[in-house]
């Protein structure tokens, strides 16, 4: 089998394990779950195939492994659509073969397979438990399997479907397809326990403003379509139509931008959206709402990643016109954005108590480096940072289920009433589930990139390095106050979950997960180690020329030119050293004894400030009042009532009104006396002329022959005058 | 020296007198009385034209001699069915005579 | 005026006032005479025609006959106190003035027609005239049809009458 094919191939397991699971096994849980997981085994299968094929093909880049298809007819032409493997597209199937494959695995262990059925769980709500008796007759509440087991298996089988058509993809079309379907499962995801209030809010506020960035990318391509007449990659990044788009202007000389500057800016909108930079970042935080391998298959490894994925994939587009490292209008654009939602992210992650929301704003603030990143021309650096924060972000998350799987255990237990989510309910699980600590603590070490170790220090440092040499000393502060929020939140989360002592009694009795979920956790945390080792740049003192600079030859050869490689200069170092060993300090010193009921003490220190950062600098009740309540306005009071009840039914009902009215009339004055009055007229004139004429008949012989003769006799004068000439 | 007028003036009147009491009588054996008058009367007529206009043929006698066998034979059935009637009825007033009504 | 308009007019008079009493008297037996004197004044008339044959025929069938078959069936009629109250029905005015607008009409058309006044033609071969009716009414190229069926109709006449009149069997 030609490796075009495996590649044509790969998305399809899953969704045909998303059709057979709704078709066919939605009662039965262990085979939906076999066929889930079995289908993503195959398209890994597939994965590892092809990457470790593209890694020992010389020169992926020029020469991608490539097929096309037909699709439709569009005159004289085809469109066509096709797959591409070239060395970011084989990365990028690499870490997300992986990670669904792991969160895969880990959903099984998630929704509680092989618990008995819940005391009153209901489909659309979280199962609440069971109660079992023991031998010696002592009842406690165990957690109960999830109601809609296979339901979850289907979607999460869609979503792969949908992020592997969009990495192998050819053309922005399949790609915009692939977005969209990951679309509708993140929305049909975040609200899987659609019975919850806040859950089914949340899916809606997802999709939406997702929907808004994708507007505007749907706009980038139409514009691209119309000024190239093709959306293939290999199309737009000849290098004629990057020029000839550099030099057009945009339609109506908008701003004194390019074409490929209007289009660059449009699709980057999408990705906005899509990965929830500022403005439209409101939505990844209420996405957790859905269960954990929701959150972090969507939010951390695939879906939001595929924002970064694209913007990268159209770096030359976005590059194009611009002459020795200068920015282009569309990179400037992104690093302001991604800089600056990266520390205003970072900021909000200070003052969370929900374990997952801390990891959500530490996702958007991560993204946001990948995005500045890539606007300061890092192109290597910003795919190498994707990948890393694949592995480890996934890890946090399947973490962080983890641990409230554990305390849940403990809240079912001893029947307390608190949020198994909040890290001040937590404390000193390090005891009660070690597999999970010891790979949160990797995965956290790896986000606050902890030196040489971990993987996010390599990917991190190669950004800051970027940007100092090249000059950006904005973006360099930035992002490295950035690096020190994220250090210091990231061990105020482990230290408030893990170290010191139990806050709580359910964290008393918490306990470790099964193997199902800690498995993926132990494989992910081998990735979050190593697979930075892939990418130490040649410069590096010491370790420097050990391992060739893999990412940076590979990667690096998708684009035309192999991007030069920064001079190593200690700076970044060292202030990558200070901001990532400084905050982890700090984070330990702050919470190492924090005790139960206490006050947050950043809360104390910072006071009216904390309360801005706890409520998300209100953005969300900003954007409620601007645009929530106006289109809720618009809808309820314009279109419903005004419009439509008012209007269009106004007409409506007067029209039906005066036409019954018409039928009223025309039945009581035409139909009634005229129609039926006629009909009944020569009806009952009959009978009356028939009941007067058979008075005749009087049964008297000499009426009868008196009548006769009156009438001869009428009839003879009648003949008689007027025929008989006198 | 009669004129043919004078008889059938006559007659005419015979006719008449005869339709007034067929008319206007109440017992049904007056009634008959007076269809026997327009009978003869009719007799009267015949006789009268075949004298004056066709003495020479026999069709006026023939026709008249009919007539009278005729005369004969309804008066027979009438009086027989006016008999019948008082048996049942015990009654000869025409207007009594009225089942045949509406 | 010849002593014949004299006879005629006489007779005319007579049978008239007889027909009138006919049709106006109370007493039935009395109508049933007033019927012979006009069948009397009838057959006067026949002999004034020349047809004195046809006068006995009047006198034996409808006198002799008919006359008496009406009297019989008056005397099998009647009624204590069947004679009394108005012999004539509500509509007599109608039949009155039918009566006489059929006078008047046949008059009319009888005065505008031209033979109106013609007198008698002689009369030729008076004693062969019996014997002429009679092979007229049974020769085969002349009446003897009406003739068959005259008797017909008489014989089915008597078995009618005694059939209708007869008693009926308890």
């Amino acid at each position: 089998m030609s490796i075009e094919s495996i590649v044509w191939l790969l998305p399809l397991p899953p969704l045909l394990a998303f059709f057979l699971i709704v078709l066919f096994t939605n009662r039965y849980k262990a085979l939906s779950h076999s066929i889930a997981i079995g289908a993503a085994l195959l398209s890994w299968l597939g994965s590892m195939v092809v990457f470790f094929r593209a890694i020992t093909t010389e020169h992926l880049g020029s020469n991608p492994f490539a097929s096309v298809l037909k699709w439709l007819p569009t005159g004289d032409s085809w469109l066509q659509i096709g797959i591409r493997i070239d060395p970011l597209s084989a990365a990028t199937l690499f870490f997300v073969a992986w990670t669904v494959l792991m969160i895969f695995i880990y959903s099984v262990g998630y929704h509680n397979f092989g618990q008995p059925q819940g005391d009153h769980d209901k489909p659309g709500l979280q199962p609440h438990g069971v109660t079992v008796a023991d031998e010696h007759g002592h009842t406690h509440i165990v957690p109960s399997i999830e109601p809609m087991y296979s339901r979850f298996f289907a979607f999460i089988g869609l979503f792969a479907f949908g992020m592997y058509t969009l990495v192998v993809s050819d053309n922005l079309l399949t790609l915009f397809v692939g977005w969209e379907i990951m679309g509708l499962c993140s929305y049909l995801l975040i609200g899987f326990w659609y019975q919850k209030p806040s859950a089914r809010a949340a899916m809606i506020k997802a999709f939406l403003t997702t929907r808004v960035g994708d507007v505007f990318m749907l706009l980038g391509i139409a514009y691209l379509y119309s000024a190239i007449g093709s959306l293939s990659y290999s199309e737009i990044f000849k290098p004629e139509t990057l020029q000839k788009l550099a030099l057009t202007p945009a339609i109506g000389g908008f701003l004194g931008l390019s074409a490929a500057g209007m289009i660059g800016i449009l699709l980057f909108i999408g990705t906005i959206g899509k990965s929830a930079q500022w403005p439209l970042h409101v939505w990844l935080p209420d996405a957790m709402e859905g269960p954990t391998p929701v959150s972090a298959m969507i939010h951390a490894a695939t879906m939001v990643s595929a924002g970064v994925y694209m913007v990268i994939r159209m770096f030359p587009l976005l590059q194009a016109g611009s002459e020795g490292g200068h920015l282009t209008a569309a990179m400037s654009l992104m690093t302001i954005i991604g800089a600056f939602t990266a520390i205003f992210a970072a900021t909000i992650a200070l003052a969370q108590n929900d374990i997952k929301r801390v990891l959500a704003y530490s996702t958007i603030s991560q993204l946001g480096y990948m995005i500045a990143a890539l606007g300061i021309g890092a192109y290597v650096a910003a795919a190498f940072h994707l990948i890393t924060h694949a592995f480890f972000k996934a890890l946090l998350f399947l973490g962080s289920g983890s641990v409230i799987h554990g305390v849940e255990h403990g809240v079912l237990h001893t029947g307390e009433h608190i949020d198994p989510q909040d890290m001040f309910n937590m404390g000193g699980l390090r005891k009660k589930m070690p597999v999970t600590f010891w790979t949160f603590l990797i995965g956290g070490f790896a986000l606050s990139g902890f030196p040489l170790v971990t993987a996010g220090f390599w990917s991190k440092d190669e950004i800051l390095a970027d940007a100092f040499g090249n000059g950006h000393w904005v973006v360099f502060i930035t992002l490295a106050l950035a690096a020190l929020l994220t250090a210091f939140y990231t061990m105020r989360q482990i230290t408030l979950t893990f170290l010191g002592e139990p806050r709580t009694k359910s964290a008393q009795h918490a306990q470790e997960t099964t193997w199902t979920m800690t498995l993926p956790l132990m494989i992910l945390a081998v990735f979050a180690i190593g697979i930075g080792w892939t990418g130490i740049s040649e410069s590096f003192p010491v370790i420097g020329g050990l391992l060739p600079n893999f990412v940076h030859e590979f990667i690096g050869g998708t684009l035309a030119e192999l991007p030069e490689t920064i001079p190593f200069s200690i700076w970044p170092l060292a202030v990558s050293l200070v901001v990532a060993l400084g905050g982890l300090t700090l984070g330990w010193l702050v919470y190492r004894n924090q005790k139960t009921g206490a006050e947050d003490p950043l809360k104390i220190a910072l006071g009216p400030v904390h309360t801005l950062l706890k409520n998300k600098y209100y953005f969300d009740e900003i954007y409620n009042r601007i645009f929530v309540r106006p289109a809720y306005w618009l809808a309820d009071k314009f279109t419903n009532q005004i419009l439509d009840r008012g209007i269009i039914d106004g007409v409506l009902h007067f029209i039906a009104r005066i036409a019954s009215n018409v039928g009223g009339v025309l039945r009581n004055y035409f139909d009634k006396p005229v129609v039926n009055g006629f009909g009944d007229f020569v009806g009952e004139g009959i009978k009356k002329i028939g009941r007067g004429l058979k008075l005749i008949q009087t049964g008297k012989v000499q009426q009868y022959l008196l009548m006769a003769l009156v009438l001869a006799f009428g009839a003879m004068f009648y003949f008689v005058f007027t025929f008989v000439q006198h | 020296m009669i004129p043919l007028s004078w008889y059938l003036i006559f007659a005419a009147i015979l006719f008449c007198v005869g339709l007034y009491g067929v008319l206007v009588r109440k017992n049904a054996i007056a009634i008959l009385m007076g269809i026997e008058l327009m009978l003869n009367s009719i007799n009267i007529n015949l006789i009268a034209f075949w004298r004056y206009r066709s003495s020479d043929g026999i069709a006026g006698q023939a026709f008249a001699i009919i007539v009278f066998a005729v005369a004969a034979a309804e008066v027979a059935v009438g009086l027989a069915l006016i008999i019948s009637i008082y048996r049942r009825r015990n009654s000869v007033v025409a207007d009594d005579m009225n089942m045949l009504k509406w | 005026m010849t002593a014949e308009q004299l006879i005629f007019l006489v007779v005319a008079v007579v049978t008239l006032v007889a027909a009138i009493s006919v049709v106006t008297s109370h007493n039935l037996i009395h109508s049933a005479l007033w019927l012979i004197m006009t069948l009397f004044g009838v057959a006067i008339f026949y002999v004034l025609l020349d047809a004195g044959f046809f006068a006995v025929i009047q006198v034996i069938v409808y006198i002799g006959a008919i006359a008496i078959l009406f009297i019989f069936a008056a005397m099998l009629t009647r009624r204590v106190m069947q004679d009394a109250g108005p012999q004539t029905n509500s509509n007599w005015w109608l039949g009155g003035l039918i009566a006489t607008l059929l006078f008047v009409g046949i008059a009319f058309v009888l005065i505008n027609w031209q033979g109106f006044s013609s007198p008698a033609p002689e009369l030729g071969n008076p004693s062969g005239r019996i014997i002429q009716l009679g092979l007229a009414l049974v020769s085969p190229d002349q009446y003897v049809l009406p003739f068959e069926l005259a008797s017909v109709l008489l014989v089915a006449g008597m078995i009618g009458a005694i059939f209708v009149a007869g008693e009926k069997k308890q």
